[in-house]
């Protein structure tokens, strides 16, 4: 009998997969850091504002519902890509979601578009996602290295910030991000007079200031993230780095890092972020829901990335009536505009780059502040075509393609 | 490379002591408890972040301020350690050293965890008390009187317990215990105490490493984690159990690794243990450990 039932079972699974939603249900899977230095900027956060993007649709599109499950890659690219093969083969999701940590999401970006699913970057950095390593089943939403470089370096020139020092984590991020925010200085008519490669994860970084500050260049560039940066911010107001005339420019700095540093030591911090909650009424409102899920914390520009672009993915589900072909939802997702609480309207463009400003802020001094999570006050608002790159530098196959 | 001037390279030295004061102090209690109780005692870096945590707790909670939480937060986790001896360590005493090994780092999981949990990865600011805010321009660098204050009071404490294990009735106790616990008890001391105080002890100077730590670098549950192998490797070099060879070792490797950072950055986070590798194969007892 049961031989029977299994039998009935095995033949009714390929007549599910051809029904127009997969295992009768769109499997929303988050993919991050839960426990270690970017759980914080992602993590449950980013699940959390994944399933309310899921219940603002009602839960269900049709008759099929929808879930949100999670997992713990660890910052390990091989540990990413297996969850991401197990999800999609045995698991029957339909979307991997966020994945901070650059290698990790090029190795995801792969497993995904070898399965002919759909991969809505949210945490990783690298603007390879959408250059070299494109890819027709991956939008890539809230940042990049280039976004970033491009309005806290251009920025920094402008102001009178034409010598730079940098303090980079050395692997592929911080290169990256160096790289990138190199070309903009000396674009900009600036000169990198020097720079250290640091070890991930590093704790002190007073030696490394030191040489920062024997440079004198006048602006220290921070091309590393997390702890690394808060211990490097830290440091820099112990050695009275800024007191003696130099500036640090965060190249990447998230809400997260700002609460840990707390404003008495990261004052004056310039900084490029997609999203802050504060920004405008509707922002406002809708970091009110997330945060009183999450014990008060305020959303990440990560967390708010993944909730726009889970949104927007069931939105494309929706028209299209199926979530079957990965490549035809990504597709629909770049010819409907986008439109939500917390980046506005925007596009998503042929090499998947999902367009929206980016602002410039500098961190409040305390005096300023009216409470928790009150951190920045808006610099400038820079207009998505500039801050991103030109479509035809990426050297992204798919641009060529959908010229012809 | 060689071009370095030399009064950065006062400064880099300068930098690597301190570093080497934090060293010191933990790979202290390491060393103790390993001499006496035979236990690798992994969570220490758990209850390095602890103690941190407890004066940031008592900061936020009660308004007790940095001065008062140097003594109690050792106090605090001093207890725990001697719980922790009393109903965990006591139990797998006689076994294999791994047992301790993993008991240990379990506890350390266990903390790091919960402490995650609760507090999130990327930490807590803890403000510097401001008798010891700002610094001295010193011509070739600035030295925050924080960092001074840090590198003076590790060297009290390292020079205060090896002057009391070498110098005192506790201290020969603690020594003929380390050689032969049941000769020692035969003489009607009574061994099981001066263990529970030994750990307790050994704990609490991680504790209080870490209410030292606090103002410099950020009070996150991984910030024991990110300590423990090099302390590890500290006391690997200075030789297992050997308290002078872990003060010592724990400064000059301090200092190594500052000197790493200006002409090789890349290999800061190795040096320390390329050291050991090479410090194992010479003399596998450790620089001060005894051959066997």
């Amino acid at each position: 009998m049961n031989a029977r039932i299994a039998l009935l079972l095995a033949l009714a699974l390929p007549l599910a997969a051809r029904a127009d939603f997969t295992g009768k249900a769109i499997k929303i899977g988050v993919l991050n850091d839960q426990s270690g230095l970017y759980a914080d900027l992602a993590g449950q956060g980013s699940v959390t504002a994944a399933k309310m993007a899921a219940e603002e649709m009602g839960g269900k599109i049709g008759d099929a519902n929808i879930e949100v499950i999670f997992a713990d890659h660890q910052n390990k690219p091989d540990v990413g890509s297996t969850i991401a093969r197990q999800w999609i083969d045995v698991d029957g999701v339909d979307v991997i979601v966020d994945v901070p940590t650059s290698s990790v999401a090029l190795a995801v970006a792969q497993v995904v578009k070898d399965k002919n699913k759909v991969f809505l970057a949210s945490g990783p950095a690298t603007s390879d996602l959408t250059g070299k390593a494109c890819s027709p089943n991956t939008v890539h939403w809230t940042y990049d290295t280039y976004a970033l470089a491009h309005t806290t370096g251009t920025a920094e020139v402008q102001s009178g910030g034409d010598t730079w020092f940098f303090l980079t984590a050395d692997y592929a991020f911080g290169q990256a991000l160096e790289r990138d925010t190199t070309a903009v200085v000396t674009a900009a008519g600036g000169k990198v007079l020097g720079g250290v490669k640091h070890p991930l994860n590093t704790t002190d970084f007073s030696s490394f200031l030191l040489q920062a500050q024997s440079s004198k260049a006048k602006v220290i560039g921070l091309a590393n993230a997390g702890g690394d940066t808060i211990n490097s911010i830290k440091a820099a107001s112990e050695f009275g780095i800024v007191k003696g005339g130099q500036r640090l420019a965060g190249l990447l700095v998230f809400i997260t890092d700002v609460h840990a540093l707390g404003l008495q030591t990261a004052q004056g911090l310039i900084l490029s972020e997609s999203f802050y909650w504060d920004r405008d009424d509707k922002t406002r409102a809708w970091s009110k829901k997330f945060g009183a899920r999450m014990g008060g914390r305020m959303p990440s520009m990560v967390q708010a990335g993944v909730y726009a672009a889970v949104l927007h993915y069931l939105k494309a589900v929706k028209a299209l009536k199926s979530d079957a072909d990965g490549k035809a939802v990504v597709d629909q997702m770049k010819k409907l505009g986008t439109d939500d609480p917390a980046f506005g309207k925007g596009t998503i463009r042929a090499d998947g780059r999902k367009m929206h400003p980016m602002y410039l802020y500098e961190v409040k001094a305390p005096s300023e502040s009216k409470g928790p999570w009150d951190y920045y006050k808006l610099k400038k608002e820079v207009a998505a075509n500039e801050a991103f790159r030109p479509l035809d530098k990426g050297e992204c196959p798919l641009v060529a393609a959908s010229a012809k | 490379m060689l071009a370095v001037p030399l009064q950065a390279l006062f400064g880099q030295l300068l930098i690597g002591l301190i570093n080497g004061s934090f060293y010191a102090l933990l790979s202290l209690g390491l060393a103790i408890i390993f001499g006496l109780l035979n236990v690798i005692n992994f969570c220490h870096g758990a209850l390095y972040m602890l103690g941190a945590f407890v004066a940031w707790g008592l900061l936020e909670k009660t308004g007790i301020g940095y001065w008062p939480a140097l003594l109690i937060a050792p106090l605090v986790v001093g207890l725990l350690g001697v719980v922790i001896e009393r109903t965990l360590l006591r139990r797998i005493s006689g076994l294999d050293p791994l047992y301790g090994l993993l008991l240990t780092f379990g506890i350390a999981l266990i903390l790091q965890g919960v402490f995650s949990n609760w507090f999130g990865s990327s930490g807590m600011p803890y403000e510097m008390p401001s008798q010891l805010r700002g610094g001295q321009a010193l011509g070739f660098m600035f030295l925050p009187n924080y960092r001074v204050w840090v590198i003076g009071v590790s060297l009290i404490i390292c020079v205060g317990t090896w002057a009391i294990t070498e110098g005192t009735r506790l201290g020969s106790w603690l020594r003929a215990a380390t050689e032969n616990a049941s000769l020692v008890s035969a003489f009607g001391i009574n061994v099981p105490r001066m263990i529970t105080i030994t750990y307790a002890l050994g704990v609490a100077l991680a504790a209080f490493a870490g209410v030292l730590a606090a103002p410099i670098y950020r009070v996150s549950p991984l910030m024991g984690a990110d300590l423990i192998i090099v302390v590890f490797a500290v006391v690997v070099i200075g030789g297992m159990g050997s308290i002078i060879g872990s003060i010592v070792t724990g400064f000059t490797l301090g200092v190594l690794e500052g000197l790493t950072k200006v002409f090789y950055p890349e290999a800061s986070n190795t040096v320390i243990f390329v050291v050991m590798a090479i410090v194992l194969l010479v003399r596998p007892a450790g620089l001060f450990g005894k051959q066997a």
